[in-house]
């Protein structure tokens, strides 16, 4: 169990492609944190840093209070999953388990104690005699999972886990990392490109771009309070809504003709000051044609099951409300919708950061 | 979409296969029936094609004294060519397997110039530098030895190129998770690289084992003792004779057993040589 310490990590490939571009990041012990972000933003180079597979250009990584910068991966006390599993294709389901503690040179009948334990924690008992090959990706999954919890290390590392099993079995996987990582405490660092994977399993949540860290925080507090306009239209399903806007005065910001009121919004900006406010699509209140509202014409329709989604055009961009399926008439041609204040997320045009609080709270 | 198959759509492949089978099969076959007539009925031109009564005396004759010419018998030289085989066979494998695994996963100052050099040898057999791959061999005193016979012909390009190709198929995760597994280089190649690589290896064997026992201008030029002869050597002394007539039922014996080793190879090896070369699974 432990800490684990990023400070300024940059990793400069060869041809100097900055992959990773000065990250910092502080993970309490045993929590289950989250790197997401699009593909080619650096999670998984950021990951294999800390792994140890790949050198650190500059800054500091440190586990447990020791700097591991020099450290083997074999000696920095990790474990780690890949999204191809890379379980030994020659060793049966045991040997592969047991591989990495007989390299540590573990009594056979300790090896044995914990391969077992950690086959009926996972449920492979059945499979132990057999080759990986013989086994279907879930098995294989738990496998590698085996592989890493036998070992009782300090840090679990996951590149993508899931990313190769169909879409049911990574939602009852996903709950089952999520209850392991939990009843082992061990510190963890998952990296993965879904956002619900992300939003339900962390602790901390880090949403990366480019590079960067774009923010960290509680899974519930970057989606409530997005950081820059990036975090705002990647988490969330669907995206949330951007229309360019104009300040009015004072928590007042003019979009399209109407004028919003917005409760979290920084104080003295200029009127004129170019911004875009962001609504999140399940945010909107549907109020047919009251006074006080804003039209949106429905150019289609999709049925979620529980929930219906409205596509449509405001001030020429493109807008989505989300509704429980039966609110709206099947026949509407339009919706009336009420924002209110609380909801309206505002961004600096230029600069894409949120011109309002982004902590909930001073503690993260 | 099924098709009516009409009969001779069926038997034309069968048709071409047996007329090539019968064509590489008839050679051997008149080896086997020579090898079982008395000199005298081969010499005239009247073989018949069917085994004659002489087996048993021919080739005690040939295991145990040899032709009249060569003066070896087959089983020393036999002995001869199988060690050779052997020791080409295995040194390449284990040469190229090393080397391979050295420019696959080791970034070392001119890895890729250490590649090209290996891959231009390619260009170079033995028959092309045969003068002064002699001159060295003469020179360190390995004339007439095993080692002579064998080492100027263990390294290979073909087999490195081989090994280098099916490394690069291995995931590279593999090696990362062995590393987080503690195991070091050594390690890796003992535990994951060379299991996996049995049949590669395999294949490679039967290849490279053929390819040293036919091999007949090496050891001709630096084999100058009798009983360091190959069999392949043998054959060739054994046909051209000053005095006497040649001795075609020893020739021919001789032929026979000389093919029995690659063949005995080849079975024995059969199932792990297609997996190797077909295999892709990782
Ligand atoms: N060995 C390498 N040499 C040079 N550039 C690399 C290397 N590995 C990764 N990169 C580059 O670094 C950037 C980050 O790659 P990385 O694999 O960390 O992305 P990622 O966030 O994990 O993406 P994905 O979600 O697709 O896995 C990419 O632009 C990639 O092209
Ligand atoms: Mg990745």
């Amino acid at each position: 169990m432990a800490v684990v310490t990023l400070q300024n990590v940059r990793k400069v490939y060869a041809g100097d492609i900055e992959a990773v571009k000065g990250v910092s990041l502080d993970i309490p012990d045993g929590h289950l944190c989250v790197l997401v972000g699009p593909s080619g933003c650096g999670k998984s180079t950021l990951l294999r840093m800390v792994a140890g597979l790949e050198t650190i250009t500059s800054g500091s990584v440190a586990i447990g209070g020791r700097e591991v910068n020099e450290v083997e991966p074999a000696d920095r006390d990790i474990a780690m999953v890949f999204q191809n599993y890379a379980l030994y294709p020659h060793m049966s389901v045991y040997d592969n388990i047991a591989y990495g503690l007989r390299n540590r040179r573990t009594p056979k009948d300790e090896i044995d104690r914990r391969v077992q334990e950690a086959a009926r924690i996972l449920a492979i008992e059945p499979f132990l005699n057999r080759k990986p090959r013989a086994l279907s990706g879930g098995q294989r999954q738990r496998v590698a999972m085996g592989r890493a919890i036998v070992r009782k290390p300090q840090v679990f590392l996951f590149d993508e886990p899931l990313s190769n099993l169909d879409a049911k079995l990574r939602v009852q996987m996903r709950v089952e990392i999520k209850k392991l990582q939990r009843a082992l405490g061990v510190t963890s660092i998952y990296v993965t490109h879904d956002q619900v994977e992300a939003m339900t399993l962390s602790d901390k949540l880090v949403v990366m771009n480019a590079g960067r860290v774009e923010q960290v925080g509680a899974p519930s507090e970057v989606y409530r309070r997005p950081a820059t306009r990036f975090v705002a239209t990647f988490i969330g399903s669907p995206p949330m809504n951007l229309l360019d806007g104009v300040v009015e005065g004072e928590g007042r910001v003019r979009v399209d003709g109407a004028v919003l009121d917005v409760s979290d919004m920084r104080a003295g900006l200029q009127p004129g000051h170019l911004v875009e406010v962001g609504i999140r699509p399940e945010d909107l209140e549907i109020v047919g044609s009251a006074s006080n509202s804003v039209s949106l014409p429905i150019d289609f329709v999709e049925e979620l099951g529980a929930t219906q989604l409205f596509y449509g055009a405001l001030g020429g961009q493109p807008f989505v409300v989300q509704a429980g399926t039966g609110v709206v008439p099947a026949d509407a041609k339009s919706l009336g919708l009420r924002i209110a204040a609380e909801r309206i997320h505002v961004f600096d045009r230029e600069s894409g950061q949120r011109l309002g609080r982004v902590a909930e709270t001073a503690a993260a | 979409m099924v098709e009516r198959r009409h009969w001779f759509s069926d038997m034309l492949p069968h048709l071409i296969l047996t007329i090539g089978v019968g064509i590489l099969a008839f050679p051997v076959w008149l080896a086997v029936v020579g090898s079982t007539w008395d000199a005298g009925t081969i010499a005239n031109g009247t073989m018949p094609l069917y085994p004659g009564p002489y087996a048993v005396e021919n080739y005690t004759r040939a295991l145990g004294h040899g032709g009249r010419s060569s003066g070896e018998p087959v089983g020393m030289l036999m002995l001869n060519s199988f060690v050779m085989a052997l020791a080409i066979a295995l040194g390449k494998i284990a040469i190229s397997m090393i080397s391979a695994y050295a420019v696959v996963y080791f970034r070392f100052p001119f890895r890729m110039a250490a590649f090209w050099l290996i891959f231009i040898t390619l260009m170079l057999p033995v028959e092309v530098r045969i003068y002064p791959t002699y001159q060295v061999v003469a020179q360190v005193g390995l004339l007439d030895t095993y080692a002579g016979l064998a080492v100027p012909l263990i390294a290979s390009a073909t087999a490195t190129l081989l090994f280098r190709q099916f490394f690069m198929t291995i995931p590279p995760e593999l090696v990362e998770a062995s590393k987080i597994d503690g195991a070091g280089p050594l390690k890796f190649f003992k535990d994951t690289v060379l299991p996996l690589s049995i049949t590669t290896m395999a294949a490679l064997f039967v290849i490279q084992f053929i390819y040293g026992w036919n091999q007949y201008l090496w050891p001709l030029l630096i084999t100058t003792r009798p009983d360091m002869q190959t069999i392949v050597v043998g054959i060739k002394k054994l046909l051209v004779t000053q005095d006497a007539l040649t001795e075609w039922q020893i020739a021919m014996t001789t032929a026979v057993l000389a093919m029995l080793p690659p063949v005995l190879v080849v079975l024995v090896m059969q199932k792990l040589f297609v997996r190797g070369l077909v295999e892709t699974e990782k």
